[in-house]
C-alpha cells in the first residue's frame, strides 16, 4: 500500500537501526510524546531493535488517558439525562470514572453513541431537534480543528440543541511540566507529528533552546520513528539542542493556517487538570465567551462536580516518563484492559494498554522465532 | 389442529399485509399464511413440506458415519450488507462450523425471531437468499420456527440455525492435536467480512466498496481432506478473527504459534479501512475463510489444492506451530521486531487519532 509500506519496510528499518548503532556512544533517554508513537514502538518491537544504550520512555500524549476523572464524571452526569444523546469517540467510552464507564451507562439505557467525526454529532443534533446532543470534545491540538468545526457549524446552522463537553489539552505545557520536574530523565523528545501538522513547530523552538533539549518532530510509522531516534541521537551526541522536522511529508513549520485560525476563533487557552498529573497551567483549551452557548458544562450545570484521583495507580509517573508500566505492581494483575484501574490502561494509546495488548505482561515474552 | 389444516381452512390473502404483524407469530392463520406463502416457496423440499412438528431425515448412505451437530445465532446489523445478508450468513455460518470438523453438512433448521413491522419483502429476500445459500452448500433446510416480538423488542430479524452433518469413520480433526513443526495456513484474505459490515454502519462512508467474504466452505474442506487426510484441525475465524482462532488452538494443543506478519494476506482496501479506524485485521471477523494446521510436509501440497479452489485462491502459509511459549501467539512484525498477539478484552474500539 503506497505511503504506508515504504514506512514499514524491513530493509529501511534495518539500515536506520545500523545508523543509530553507529551514532550511539553512550546511554540516552528519549521520550516519544504521543500515544500513537508508543503504540507503534510496542506493536513493531522497535525498542528491541535499538541498541541497549537507547531507552525510550513513554510520554503523556494519549488524550484519553489524560482526561481528568472529574471530566469523565461530568460526562456521566450529562449522558445519564433522559433528554440527552451523548456522542463520543469510541475509546472514551471505556474510561472508568467514579461510577463506571459510559458503556455501562449505555447498557442501563442511556443514549450513548460512538461517532467517527464530531460533525456526525452535529448531524444527529439536526435530526433530533427535541433532544440535547452533546459531543465529548477531547484530544490534543490534533482533534481541535474538527471539534472547533463542529461548534462553528452548529452555530452557523442555528442549532440550539448541540453542545460540547470540552477537555482539550495542549502538548507544549505538558512537555514543560516534564522538563521542570526534579526527577526528569528525558534528554530528547520525539515530537508529536500530528499535533504539529495542525499547529506547526514554532512553539517548540523556545522549549528546545531554554531547556537545551533536542526535539525531533516525528511520524508514526516504524521507519518514521527510527528516523526520529537517529536525528535525536545525532543531536545529543554532537551537543546540539534544536527542533528538527523528521515528518516533512505532513508537517510545516507554521502548521495549517486555516485550522489554527478556526481553533483561535472557537477556543481559548485555559488551565487544565490532567489525569494522573494534576493541574498544568495554560495546558488546555475551552470555548471562547462568544461560544459559551455551546458549552455543555454550563448548559447542564455540571461544573460543580469535582473528583479526586484514587492514589493507587502510578499512571501519573508513567505519563511523565518517570516509570514504566511493568514497574507497577498492579500491571497485568489487578489492572488489565478488562478491569482498568488507571487511565493509561484504557485507551489503545495508553502505555499500559499498549504493553498489555502486545503481551509485555507475559513472562518470557516476546520469544524470538525465525531470528 | 395442524398447520396444514389451517391452511386448507381459510387462506387469508397475504397481500393484505406488507409488514410482519404480531399475528404472524400467533400460531393462527397469519402464521400459516406466512409459512404457505413465504417460507415454503423459498425453502420447499420433500421433508419440510410435510409440515410435521419435526423433520424425519434418513442418514442411510452414511450409516457408519459419526454425526456432527452445531448451532449458531445471527444478529448482524445491517441485515443486508455488501456480499450477503443475515440469511446467507446464517446458512454459511452453520455449514462452516460443520465443515471445520471435517463433516459433510446435510440438514439445517432455522428459527426466526421477527420484529413487528419488518417488511415482508425483506423477509422474503432473506428467505430466498437462504435457499440459494443452502443449494450452493448442498444442505437441505428441513425444519423451522417463527416468533414475532413487539416493535422495539427486537432488531428487525434474528435467525438461529442448527446443522447436522456426517463425519466419515476414522476422521477426527481436533484443536488438541497440533504439534511443533506443523504449518499454519489461511484460505485467503482476512478481515473482509468485519470491515464490510463496519463500512455500511451509520457514520462511516468509504469510497471503496468492501465486500463480505461470506461463503460456504464445505466444498473447500472436502477437497482439502481428500488431498490430505492428516490435517490436524481447521477453524473458521469469525468473531475475534484469526487471533481468537489461533489462541483456541494453541491452548487446546499446549503449543505456541509463530506468525509472519508479511505473509498474512489482507486486501489493500481492507487494510486501508483498518488503518483509518485504527483496527487490526488479525482481530476482524471473517465468514468465508478457514485456518488449517497441517503437518509440515503436507503444507505445499495443501496450498496447491486450496489455491485451485475458488474459495482458496489467495491461500497462504502464515506461520508455524512451535514448542516455545505454549498458549501464546507471537507475530514477527513487518520490520523484524516481535510481539505477542493477545486476545481482545472486548470489541475493538476505533481510536481517536
Amino acid at each position: 500500500m503506497r505511503f504506508l509500506d515504504e514506512y514499514r519496510d524491513e530493509a529501511a528499518a534495518r539500515k536506520l537501526v545500523r545508523a543509530i548503532e553507529d551514532a550511539t556512544t553512550r546511554p540516552w533517554t528519549l521520550m516519544e510524546v504521543c500515544g500513537g508513537q508508543t503504540h507503534t514502538i510496542v506493536r513493531y518491537g522497535i525498542d528491541e531493535l535499538l541498541p541497549k544504550e537507547i531507552e525510550l520512555v513513554h510520554g503523556p500524549g494519549c488524550p484519553v488517558c489524560v482526561t481528568a476523572l472529574e471530566t469523565i464524571d461530568r460526562a456521566h452526569a450529562i449522558a445519564a439525562r433522559p433528554d440527552v444523546i451523548f456522542c463520543s469517540f469510541g475509546d472514551m467510552l471505556r474510561v472508568p470514572g467514579s461510577h463506571g464507564d459510559l458503556l455501562q451507562l449505555k447498557s442501563h439505557g442511556s443514549d450513548v453513541r460512538i461517532v467517527y467525526s464530531p460533525l456526525d454529532a452535529v448531524t444527529i443534533a439536526a435530526a433530533h431537534p427535541h433532544k440535547q446532543v452533546v459531543f465529548f470534545a477531547v484530544g490534543f491540538e490534533t482533534t481541535a480543528p474538527p471539534n472547533a468545526m463542529a461548534v462553528w457549524m452548529a452555530a452557523h446552522r442555528g442549532l440550539t440543541n448541540f453542545s460540547v463537553l470540552v477537555s482539550h489539552v495542549l502538548v507544549p505545557p505538558a512537555m514543560t511540566a516534564i522538563l521542570e520536574a526534579p526527577d526528569n530523565r528525558v534528554q530528547a523528545f520525539l515530537g508529536p507529528g500530528h499535533v504539529c501538522t495542525v499547529v506547526g513547530y514554532e512553539e517548540y523552538e523556545p522549549l528546545a533552546a531554554r531547556y537545551r533539549v533536542p526535539i525531533v518532530i516525528t511520524g508514526f510509522e516504524p521507519v518514521d520513528m527510527l528516523e526520529g531516534v537517529l536525528l535525536a541521537v545525532q543531536q545529543l551526541e554532537s551537543g546540539r539542542a534544536e527542533v528538527e522536522n523528521a515528518y516533512g511529508r505532513a508537517v510545516q513549520r507554521e502548521g495549517n493556517q486555516a485550522s489554527r485560525a478556526l481553533i483561535g476563533e472557537i477556543f481559548e487557552v485555559c488551565d487544565r487538570k490532567w489525569r494522573g498529573v494534576g493541574m498544568v497551567p495554560g495546558s488546555g483549551l475551552r470555548l471562547t465567551p462568544a461560544y459559551h452557548a455551546f458549552d455543555a458544562e454550563r448548559r447542564f450545570a455540571v461544573d460543580w462536580i469535582e473528583t479526586q484521583e484514587p492514589a493507587v495507580c502510578i499512571s501519573g509517573e508513567i505519563l511523565r516518563g518517570v516509570r514504566k508500566p511493568h514497574d507497577c505492581p498492579a500491571f497485568g494483575t489487578a489492572c488489565t484492559p478488562d478491569t482498568p484501574i488507571g487511565a493509561t490502561m484504557v485507551s489503545a494509546e495508553g502505555a499500559c494498554a499498549a504493553y498489555h495488548a502486545y503481551g509485555r505482561h507475559l513472562h518470557g515474552a516476546p520469544l524470538l522465532v525465525n531470528r | 389442529m395442524t398447520v396444514a389444516d389451517l391452511i386448507g381452512a381459510c387462506p387469508l390473502p397475504f397481500t393484505q399485509h406488507d409488514r410482519v404483524l404480531l399475528g404472524h407469530g400467533s400460531g393462527g392463520r397469519l402464521s400459516a399464511d406466512l409459512i404457505q406463502r413465504l417460507f415454503l416457496p423459498a425453502f420447499g423440499n420433500a421433508i419440510l413440506s410435510r409440515l410435521e412438528d419435526q423433520a424425519t431425515c434418513s442418514l442411510q448412505p452414511h450409516a457408519d458415519a459419526t454425526l456432527a451437530f452445531t448451532t449458531d445465532s445471527f444478529v448482524v446489523q445491517p441485515i443486508f450488507f455488501p456480499g450477503g445478508d443475515i440469511g446467507s450468513l446464517a446458512v454459511h455460518g452453520t455449514v462452516n462450523d460443520l465443515a471445520m470438523g471435517g463433516a459433510t453438512p446435510l440438514f439445517l433448521s432455522a428459527a426466526f425471531i421477527l420484529e413487528e413491522g419488518l417488511p415482508l419483502e425483506d423477509l422474503r429476500r432473506i428467505a430466498m437468499s437462504m435457499r440459494t445459500a443452502c443449494d450452493a452448500a448442498g444442505v437441505t433446510l428441513v425444519t423451522g420456527d417463527t416468533k414475532v416480538v413487539d416493535r422495539g423488542k427486537g432488531d428487525q430479524v434474528f435467525i438461529t440455525t442448527s446443522g447436522i452433518g456426517v463425519v466419515p469413520r476414522g476422521r477426527a480433526l481436533s484443536a488438541a492435536s497440533c504439534q511443533p513443526g506443523d504449518r499454519i495456513l489461511v484460505s485467503g484474505t482476512i478481515g473482509d467480512h468485519g470491515m464490510a459490515i463496519m463500512s455500511v454502519r451509520e457514520g462511516l462512508e468509504f469510497e471503496t466498496s468492501l465486500v463480505s467474504d461470506s461463503a460456504p466452505l464445505a466444498d473447500l474442506t472436502r477437497v482439502m481432506l481428500e488431498a490430505c487426510p492428516e490435517i490436524r484441525c481447521m477453524r473458521d475465524p469469525t468473531r475475534g478473527g484469526v487471533t481468537s482462532a489461533l489462541h483456541e488452538i494453541a491452548a487446546a494443543s499446549g503449543v505456541g504459534m509463530a506468525l509472519l506478519e508479511t505473509a498474512i494476506p489482507v486486501r489493500p482496501d481492507v487494510r486501508g479501512a483498518c488503518e483509518i479506524l485504527g483496527l487490526d485485521p488479525l482481530y476482524v471477523a471473517n465468514e468465508g475463510k478457514l485456518i488449517a494446521v497441517v503437518p509440515r510436509h503436507r503444507a505445499d501440497l495443501l496450498l496447491e489444492v486450496m489455491r485451485a479452489h475458488p474459495l482458496g485462491a489467495n491461500a497462504a502459509l502464515v506461520g508455524e506451530v512451535v514448542d516455545e511459549h505454549p498458549g501464546m501467539v507471537v507475530l514477527r512484525s513487518r520490520i523484524g521486531g516481535e510481539r505477542v498477539v493477545t486476545m481482545l478484552a472486548g470489541e475493538q474500539l476505533p481510536r481517536i487519532c
